[in-house]
């Protein structure tokens, strides 16, 4: 059996949704063993247990907390020396990436990011990752070892497969600490009621709300709704929104029951973070806009006018 | 301070893309300096305002790469290094790590400055490789950068706004668009530009360990498309029509 190693993501004492997606798929790959660094570890250790990894190397040292990738990449790479693992799969995410890619570098070995499957392929692995803006999908063989690969969030569905992990306590490898960036505040902005990567229905703008002043009528829908609010690039860029709003290649991936997109245009780069939604509804006044191609429910015409009526329906179909 | 800027170039996002035969992206046509390196060279040129010193663009890719730096010399940058050889055509990450780490030590910096991701590869994983090889502190995603004494701070965006992360010099950062629209090259700067001296370097004059490649294309395919459903026309009836949608899913 292959030897599969998740490197768990922490924030602040909470396990990142990703570990569990991780878990899910390297479970079908090999041997499931997880690494879960930072305040925190022992109750995380526990949650990937359930989610089928059968060992868990921790470290509750808040050295991890407190500085960006060099101590996880130390800690791991003198775990790798002992443990010989033949993939280690991290989250696509820009706390993982840090890791992943001092990992890499260190260990000489490269990786392969972006990825929205891995498999098993000849004794090694191949990872498939989108290309060509999205357009296609290739296949790329690992050709090191252990290969480490980066899995966009979303790509696999969590599920328990009912385990009890046994713990290893690992000493933190902190290294040269001087050389090391620190976080020495986490300042909390306006945060979104309902977060978009857990959100069952996400009500999304693009250009075509046409300034910041209309996105307050996206919020009154989404309020009516019990969803959370997205965004597209263009406005992000433009400053309408925080960049926590975006969706797509360079955003956040989504996978919402309903996603309602309200003057996007469809572009590639955007609709490769939402086409996992199971329906989705797009408003735009251009009748050729890519959106409307993919749209189970497709209105031509314009969202300024639609979202408010929409609004005042829902509240008065669930008699608010 | 000596900042060092990474710049790329890239086809132009703009121009429709096309791939080769053997489905490579075709690199022939309009090329540019990738928009994400412009925000690099822009906070570079505003830290050489306020402290001092040399802003120096390092980049890697083939001949014509030379207008993508030109443009950052138009810009203010002072001089620049360009990596180019025909056996780094399709480096991975950790190659163009590499060469960058080897182009960019002898210069010792007190500041590398990346791009958060490439337009073209979008993966941002060159930037914690390079500062790995470089045996620096990675201060990433930056909207904002300060530097105070040999002390680098950055506000580092995140889903709940952002952290303030602190550096020791020498330090690499990568920076998004948060750091301030990118200042159009004058006329001036233009015709400035053309006597900034460009280094032009060849692998066989730099030290680095090649390497193999990470990976292997074995198969490209069309990426699955998601098929159109309904497509109605607002006839002022549409709200009522999304929300029987909404109903009929039981999302509302
Ligand atoms: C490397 C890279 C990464 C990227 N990553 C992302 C990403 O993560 N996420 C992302 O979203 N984009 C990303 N982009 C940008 C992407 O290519 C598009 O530029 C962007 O998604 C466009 O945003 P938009 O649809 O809001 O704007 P536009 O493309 O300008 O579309 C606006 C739409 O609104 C419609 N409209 C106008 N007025 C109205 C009205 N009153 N009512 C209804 N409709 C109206 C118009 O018909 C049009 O279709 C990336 C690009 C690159 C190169
Ligand atoms: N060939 C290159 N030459 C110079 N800089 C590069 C090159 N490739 C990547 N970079 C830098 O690394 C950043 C992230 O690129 P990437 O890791 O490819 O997404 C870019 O914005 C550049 O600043």
């Amino acid at each position: 059996m292959a030897k599969v190693w998740v490197a768990a993501e922490l924030n602040q004492g909470k396990v990142h949704s990703i570990s569990f997606e991780l878990l899910a798929k390297a479970r079908e790959l090999g041997d499931v063993e997880a690494i879960a660094l930072g305040k925190g570890a022992e109750a995380a250790a526990a949650e990937l247990g359930k989610h089928g990894a059968k060992k868990v190397y921790v470290s509750e040292d808040a050295v991890f907390d407190d500085y960006i990738g060099v101590p996880a990449a130390n800690t791991i790479e003198a775990l790798v020396k002992k443990g010989a693992p033949d993939l280690i799969l991290f989250g696509f995410t820009y706390d993982s990436r840090e890791v992943a890619g001092r990992l890499a570098a260190r260990l000489g070995v490269g990786q392969v990011s972006n990825a929205m499957d891995v498999s098993a392929d000849g004794g090694g692995f191949a990872a498939s990752v989108p290309y060509f803006g999205g357009a296609k999908v290739a296949t790329l063989k690992v050709l090191h070892k252990p290969a480490i690969v980066l899995v966009r969030p979303k790509s696999f569905e969590a599920s328990e497969a009912g385990g009890t992990a046994s713990v290893e306590k690992v000493e933190a490898q902190k290294g040269d600490l001087t050389r090391a960036a620190k976080i020495v505040d986490r300042v909390v902005e306006a945060g979104e009621k309902v977060k978009l990567e857990e959100a069952t229905i996400i009500v999304s703008g693009g250009r075509g709300m046409q300034g910041p002043e209309n996105f307050p009528l996206l919020e009154q829908l989404a309020d009516a709704l019990g969803a959370a609010v997205g965004a597209s690039r263009a406005v992000v860029d433009a400053g309408w929104v925080p960049y926590a709003m975006q969706v797509g290649q360079t955003g956040k991936s989504v996978r919402p029951i309903v996603y309602i997109a309200a003057g996007i245009s469809g572009a590639m780069q955007h609709t490769v973070g939402m086409k996992g939604s199971k329906f989705i509804i797009a408003i735009n006044k251009d009748a050729e806009a890519p959106i409307l191609k993919m749209a189970d429910l497709g209105v031509v015409g314009d969202a300024l006018k639609i979202v408010p009526k929409l609004t005042d329906a829902v509240k008065a179909k669930k008699g608010k | 301070m000596k900042i060092v800027v990474t710049v790329k170039q890239i086809p132009d996002p703009n121009a429709p893309q096309k791939l080769t035969s053997d489905q490579r992206l075709e690199r022939a046509g309009e090329a540019v300096l990738d928009p994400g390196d412009e925000y690099g060279v822009e906070a570079g040129l505003k830290l050489k305002e306020a402290h001092g010193g040399e802003v120096v663009l390092v980049s890697m890719g083939p001949a014509k790469a030379a207008d993508a730096i030109r443009k950052g010399l138009s810009m203010g940058a002072d001089r620049a290094i360009h990596v180019s050889d025909d056996s780094l055509a399709g480096a991975d990450a950790l190659l163009t790590a590499r060469v960058l780490a080897a182009a960019i030590k002898p210069e010792s910096p007190d500041l590398v400055i990346c791009g958060t991701e490439s337009t073209d590869g979008s993966t941002g994983m060159v930037p914690p490789m390079l500062a790995e090889l470089l045996g620096m502190p990675q201060a990433t995603f930056a909207k904002q950068v300060e530097v105070n004494g040999d002390k680098v701070s950055v506000h580092r965006q995140t889903n709940e706004g952002y952290e303030v992360v602190e550096a020791q010099a020498p330090a690499l950062v990568t920076v998004t668009a948060g750091v301030g629209e990118p200042r159009y090259a004058s006329l001036k700067g233009i015709m400035a530009a053309r006597s900034k001296e460009v280094k032009k370097l060849e692998l066989s004059e730099l030290e680095i360990e090649k390497g193999s490649p990470a990976e292997n294309v074995e198969a490209v395919a069309e990426a699955e498309t998601r098929k159109a459903g309904e497509v109605i026309e607002d006839d002022g009836n549409a709200a009522d029509r999304i929300l029987a949608f909404l109903v009929q899913v039981k999302a509302v």
